[in-house]
């Protein structure tokens, strides 16, 4: 990837937590000098045998015992820093991570992006919970990095800090209407029906008969089918109780999913695309004028859009067989695909009090395949609704001053996960690469940052000698009244929300409330 | 299946293989939720494998380095005439690379 980013921080415009003690001399230079491979080499030797530390009128040798493996941080629990930490202690047998994580619950968007009604998604979590558990390896939940502690004091208290906090933001419309009530970004939606405690008071209202999620990627399809299902399916999974109540009262019957661009360029992938179809109590509804001539272009694309493309071909031109037109005849609830139509105003209500229809531009295709961009005509076109969720994409923040960001493309500038012009600072998952793809793509990404971050420690690049690690991150927390919460910690949360939601028949009844966690673990 | 029962060679032989990497039967364990468990087998072992179903392939869509050989080795059970066969694991470095999202241009 080519390294681009317009604004970064110079190393040397770090600040150092504490100056080195007076008179003292270290062997190596600080947390932010690259050690001379050459030294390396002439005191490796020496280096596996004993530590040295020079104090004032005194030498200390400790004892090889004694030697630790590099301190490694992760920053983020989501399936990038667990696959990171999985990878770290697999390859090197003595190396030590800590997983800081800002919720008090570890897995990210795992436990709070995967619909509950795809429960198999979820199986990575017991991967993650045998690398919790390895007594090289612990989990700081409840830890806001950037605000409790500083990128800064984490690169000085270990040898390597890896950044793997995904996307928490959501692309933004930017259109006039926005802020209407019955607005909602689908990662807040998603946030609400899964838990997530910054979204618990969303209260969507649900008592309209049309919904419009705009984006056509596999978060617009799920968000689709929660709203589409029969309540009674969704019961014996780990959606929460509230949102279920919500949806039992839901008057939703129709959903546009609404996309720019054409057929071609849906983002959604064929198992979401097939549970739609085959959603009970539904009916597609697509119209067969936005694939005309696409028959013919079928043969040349690559597998994974062929195949997609005909089963969106299928479903809109052919008529279904008596079982299926049955089951669509008695289909109380219909969604459907627009295409070649981009937001333009939310419309509010006569009173002007919340959201009453959509204005889209009718736009057209300029180029083909993945890169066409969608051009606008000059038509438009109102689509009266009551709900609008925008699900257009994810978007990183940056986290802390001294860590590069680019803005426009919203991740940390990198090279194969090595953040530019900072030593010993990585990155992997989405903040790395940008907010798309599957827990697959972040597991392979997240192990190339791996390799790249034990090259940089074999080559001598890393700071060498011992790291305090999380024993000087701690006392800074406490100073600051911070209350981490451990991987046993959670493993009690765990246990009550499996507990509570055994008598509804469900995997787990998920704790919202932050507060209430803390009083279940006795803070 | 075939997966597991390759799994203690894999360590050996090429133990950063994301189909080694990623425990028991790949990421979902086995749940068709996934592409991590990709095999590529030989021709004449491929044909006499159970029938691909709509559910397999739409996983396969997502495999790096798919071949006209590939399953999911969470499928496949294994039989004695697959005594002394040849199975391949792709390369997954190459992959974060190389892999392509369908979202990435709009």
């Amino acid at each position: 990837m080519a390294p681009r980013c317009w604004r970064w921080w110079h190393w040397s415009a770090w600040r150092r937590t504490r100056p080195p003690p007076a008179g003292s001399t270290p062997i190596f230079g600080g947390s932010d000098e690259v050690r001379d491979p050459a030294n390396a080499r002439a005191l490796g030797k020496k280096r596996r045998r004993v530590q040295i530390r020079v104090k004032p009128g005194k030498l200390q040798l400790l004892p090889e015992a004694a030697e630790q493996g590099p301190q490694i941080c992760v920053v983020g629990s989501g399936p990038a820093g667990f696959y990171t930490t999985q990878h770290l202690l697999k390859h090197h047998p003595r190396a030590h991570v800590d997983i800081y994580e800002k919720q008090l619950v570890p897995f990210g968007l795992v436990r709070f992006g995967v619909a509950p009604d795809h429960p198999e998604v979820k199986n990575v979590i017991n991967t993650f919970t045998q690398t919790a558990r390895s007594d090289r390896c612990a989990f700081r939940g409840n830890v806001v990095v950037g605000r409790d502690v500083a990128v800064s004091e984490l690169q000085a208290a270990y040898h390597a800090v890896v950044l793997s906090y995904g996307a928490e933001d959501h692309q933004a419309l930017e259109i006039p209407g926005e802020e209407l009530p019955g607005v909602f970004s689908a990662r807040a939606f998603v946030g609400w029906y899964n838990g997530l405690p910054e979204n618990r008071e969303l209260a969507p209202d649900l008592s309209c008969d049309t919904a419009v999620i705009l984006g056509q990627g596999n978060v617009a399809l799920d968000v689709a089918r929660i709203l589409l299902t029969p309540p009674g399916h969704l019961e014996k999974t780990d959606i929460t109780e509230a949102a279920l109540g919500v949806l039992r009262q839901s008057r939703v019957k129709t959903v546009w999913i609404v996309g720019r661009r054409g057929p071609l360029q849906v983002a959604f992938t064929i198992k979401e695309l097939r549970e739609m179809i085959q959603l009970p109590g539904t009916r597609p509804m697509l119209d067969p004028a936005d694939f005309l001539g696409l028959q013919d272009r079928i043969k040349e694309l690559p597998r994974q859009r062929k195949r997609l493309t005909e089963l969106l071909l299928r479903t809109a031109t052919e008529k279904p067989g008596a079982e299926e037109a049955a089951r669509q005849a008695s289909a109380a609830r219909t969604w459907g695909l627009r295409f070649f139509r981009s937001p333009q105003q939310v419309l509010p209500s006569p009173n002007g009090r919340r959201v009453a229809g959509i204005r889209l531009a009718v736009t057209r295709l300029e180029g083909v395949g993945e890169a066409a961009r969608a051009a606008p005509t000059g038509d438009t076109e109102d689509l009266p609704c009551g709900l609008v969720l925008s699900s257009v994409g994810y978007k990183s923040r940056p986290i802390d001053p001294n860590v590069p960001f680019d803005p426009k493309l919203g991740v940390i500038p990198n090279m194969e996960g090595r953040v530019l012009g900072v030593p010993g600072l990585y990155c992997s998952g989405w903040v790395k690469r940008g907010p798309t793809g599957v827990i697959a793509t972040t597991m392979t990404d997240s192990f190339l940052t791996g390799q790249m971050l034990l090259q940089d420690l074999k080559a001598g690049l890393l700071p060498s000698g011992p790291r305090p690690g999380y024993a000087a991150i701690e006392a800074l927390l406490s100073s600051r009244g911070v209350q981490p919460v451990s991987f046993s910690d959670w493993e009690k949360l765990d246990a009550e929300e499996v507990s509570r939601g055994k008598g509804a028949g469900k995997p787990r009844e998920k704790l919202l409330d932050p507060q209430e966690m803390l009083r279940l673990l006795g803070r | 299946m075939v997966l597991n029962a390759l799994r203690k060679v894999l360590e050996d032989v090429q133990p950063d293989s994301v189909a080694v990497a990623s425990g028991s039967d790949g990421a979902c364990e086995g749940t068709l939720a996934c592409s991590t468990c990709h095999l590529i087998f030989e021709e004449h072992i491929f044909e006499k494998l159970e029938a691909v179903t709509d559910e397999e392939n739409d996983m396969l869509d997502l495999a790096y380095g798919l071949t006209d050989r590939s399953r999911l080795g969470c499928q496949i059970y294994l039989t004695k005439a697959m005594d002394n066969m040849t199975v391949r694991v792709p390369d997954a470095v190459a992959d974060a690379r190389q892999a392509v999202d369908a979202s990435k241009n709009s």
